[in-house]
């Protein structure tokens, strides 16, 4: 359902199609878009893993700075207890630092989950023995119990899969200092297109409207798809979409709008794709990396190196994947 | 070809590498005459600079002879001898159009990498990490010249190479560093820093019509330099209060302008010198900016200040509200070196200036370790190497 309004959203009517009124709904969805990534980025189950990781530091300073005061409070007896609660402190700073610190925080919340038995256990213990303050304790207990229902719920959340619901949605823009019309033919003839694309094979255009698309995935293999022109506006706007039978379902746009003061041309590129399930799809998911937006970025650079300097630009190290140093490859290596 | 390599902070080799070959149309390969240590590149040997790689070609002040040019290089020819600027500029971009070539929009691979650091990214720079691009520079026996029909300036005979290395940055930097200061006839400018930049910015303030120029330096051997030969009064920060000195030596106004040559290592005695290099070395605050704040608060109200020496990140405590409430005016940015080659090179021409007069050591390409290692440690009165490939 998603996926037919998103369609729906990308072809705009014909009813509404004012240049003007077409580019300020482009930028509208744009910015929406870049609302959902910044809410996304900020998930109530990680607000609530901070505010955890905070919460242990706290706890775990005071039982580490004041023992003895702590055990008071909670009603434990003598002196003879505090090592243990120092330990405890010990447990919790660590826990909270490394919610806070990881990227990954699910295992170090089910970490305070495994402390809060410790503690419930502690606490049941000197519940039983003769000489503690029974009152405080059952108050000490009630507290981890409520601590520990919120840590339960934080773990698991934090322990969904993750990854793409539905289709995925990028999108990127750049200025390149040539006229829309220039920029607009150069990417109209789709056969250019693997120059810039890195993920890119080949694109064989079959017709007016319709292309097959090769692009590289994991491990030497290839997808493909047919595409189709869906809307085509000389010198402002190409949108296209995959046919039945595609690899990986897409679809996507690329405006061309002239920039204020003679600055040539914005481009703005909407990409969506449907990943397939499976490994297939964990492939593709990894061939776009965890922010296809930097990919189109990417790409977007090397079509504005192209069509300004007539070039894909290089240097020592770009040339190769990955770190390298900074010095001219040996001479039997391939050029690029 | 024997490069001299960035292996780890402290720690330069000069190795056998692989020679350059022609990447793109627009490139052409130079066989190095002259080059040079350069001030910033102190902050790559220190270790301040992120995404250095291990094996790293340093170097961004050369000059050589054309010995291969690609296809699409019409301008030169083998055998034309050349000086090549730092930043690496497209020619074609809008920046580029605008004559800001440090800010060329096309010559970072990693531009992504420098955005995240920096919000957008500046150009490519020869030897000076993977945040710029991660080319090879040329404190090397042969260099890769991207858009050589752009950058590099062909020199005729009838100079050294002495007298035209420095038009690959330094000189250019300091004059870039004097004209943001938007001087009138008898302004007085503040010069931090008597390194090579700073000299050069002393002598480009007196260019362009500066009435009085004070440096503000702690080694001896480097105030006396900018003293005898750039002509500026002196305040060794060691022996006095700068602020209080530049007051009185304005007549309670301060200066019109200031310069900070020093950038991102700059040294203060005392406590808040102590707290920015624990902050540093603890990567809570990445530079050590004691020189800017200084400019600023020494600046006199309604003055420009002029930032050309290097910063990478972060700093903390700026005064801000010195500032602000005093129409303070900051300007800065990596020299558009392409911009002022040219001109810089009639002003050789014509007398004005002789840029050899910064080099106190020259030494063979294999010597460069030696070369780094006595420049940071400023021994046997350093203030200037230029190796010999």
């Amino acid at each position: 359902m998603a996926v037919q309004q998103t369609r729906r959203a990308l072809s705009p009517t014909q009813g509404e199609q004012t240049p003007q009124g077409a580019e300020v709904r482009q930028r509208d969805r744009h910015y929406l878009h870049l609302q959902r990534l910044a809410a996304a980025n900020e998930a109530p189950e990680e607000r609530l893993a901070s505010f955890l990781g905070w919460f242990s530091i706290g706890l775990g300073l005071a039982e580490v700075i004041a023992p003895k005061a702590f055990g008071k409070l909670i009603g434990a007896k003598g002196e003879h207890t505090n090592f243990i609660r120092y330990a405890c402190g010990l447990r919790e700073i660590a826990a909270g630092v490394a919610i806070l610190t990881q990227r990954k925080p699910a295992a170090w919340v089910w970490a305070r989950v495994a402390g809060d038995a410790m503690d419930l256990a502690a606490l049941d213990a000197a519940l039983m023995s003769d000489g503690t303050d029974k009152l405080k304790l059952s108050a000490a207990m009630a507290s981890v119990i409520g601590v520990a229902a919120l840590d339960v719920y934080t773990a698991q959340r934090l322990s969904l899969p993750r990854g793409p619901h539905g289709a995925v949605t990028a999108i990127n823009t750049i200025t390149i200092n040539r006229p829309p019309a220039e920029v607009y033919r150069f990417w109209r003839d789709f056969r250019s297109l693997p120059r810039f694309m890195s993920h890119l094979e080949s694109v064989q255009v079959t017709d007016e409207k319709r292309s097959h698309w090769v692009a590289k995935a994991p491990a030497g293999t290839s997808v493909e798809w047919d595409a189709e022109i869906t809307d085509d506006q000389p010198n402002q706007l190409i949108a296209w979409r995959s046919l039945e039978g595609a690899d990986v379902d897409n679809w996507g746009t690329v405006r061309f709008d002239p920039a204020p003061g003679n600055r040539g041309t914005e481009v703005r590129v909407e990409v969506e794709y449907n990943p397939p399930a499976g490994a297939l799809g964990a492939g593709i998911a990894k061939l776009f990396g965890e922010a296809p937006e930097e990919q189109i970025k990417g790409d977007l650079r090397r079509l504005k190196q192209l069509l300004e300097t007539g070039e894909v630009i290089h240097s020592d190290s770009s040339i190769h994947r990955g770190a390298y140093p900074a010095q001219p490859a040996k001479a039997e290596r391939s050029k690029p | 070809m024997k490069a001299t390599c960035w292996m780890s902070p402290k720690l330069v080799e000069v190795q056998d590498v692989p020679d350059p070959r022609i990447l793109n149309q627009r490139d052409a390969i130079v066989r190095i005459s002259s080059t040079a240590i350069c001030g910033s590149d102190l902050h790559l040997y220190n270790g301040f600079i992120p995404a250095m790689e291990p094996g790293d070609i340093l170097g961004h002040e050369f000059m050589g002879e054309v010995v291969e040019v690609g296809k699409a290089v019409k301008n030169l020819k083998v055998g034309d001898r050349v000086v090549v600027p730092f930043p690496i500029a497209c020619g074609h971009c809008w920046h580029c159009e605008k004559q800001m070539f440090s800010l060329c929009e096309n010559t970072n691979p990693n531009a992504w990498m420098a955005e995240k650091l920096m919000g957008y990214s500046p150009a490519g720079i020869f030897g000076y990490s993977h945040l710029t691009g991660g080319y090879a520079g040329g404190q090397a026996e042969y260099a890769r010249v991207p858009f050589a029909d752009v950058g590099p300036l062909k020199i005729e005979n009838g100079f050294t190479d002495e007298q035209v290395l420095f038009l690959s940055d330094i000189f250019p930097t300091g004059y870039m560093g004097a004209e943001m200061c938007d001087i009138k006839p008898g302004d007085v400018i503040a010069v931090w820093g008597c390194g090579p930049v700073g000299l050069f910015a002393i002598k480009s303030a007196f260019l362009l019509g500066a009435g009085r120029v004070i440096a503000i330096d702690r080694f001896a051997y480097r105030l006396k330099k900018a003293r005898e030969e750039a002509g500026a009064e002196v305040i060794n920060y060691e022996e006095v209060n700068v602020l209080e000195a530049l007051k009185e030596m304005t007549g309670g106004r301060g200066p019109d302008a200031c310069i900070d040559a020093v950038g991102m290592e700059s040294h203060k005695p005392g406590l808040l010198g102590a707290y920015d290099r624990t902050k540093q070395a603890l990567k809570l605050e990445q530079d050590r900016p004691h020189a800017i704040r200084e400019a600023i608060m020494a600046c006199g109200n309604g003055g420009t200040v002029s930032v050309i020496g290097v910063y990478s990140g972060f700093i903390d405590k700026f005064p801000m509200g010195s500032l602000m409430n005093r129409s303070i005016t900051i300007k800065s940015g990596q020299c558009h070196v392409q911009r002022y080659m040219r001109p810089l090179l009639e002003r050789i021409r014509k007398g004005d200036i002789d840029p050899s007069f910064v080099i106190t050591h020259r030494m063979r390409l294999e010597d460069a370790p030696k070369g780094y290692d006595m420049f940071v440690k400023k021994e046997d009165n350093c203030e200037k190497v230029v190796l010999k490939p």
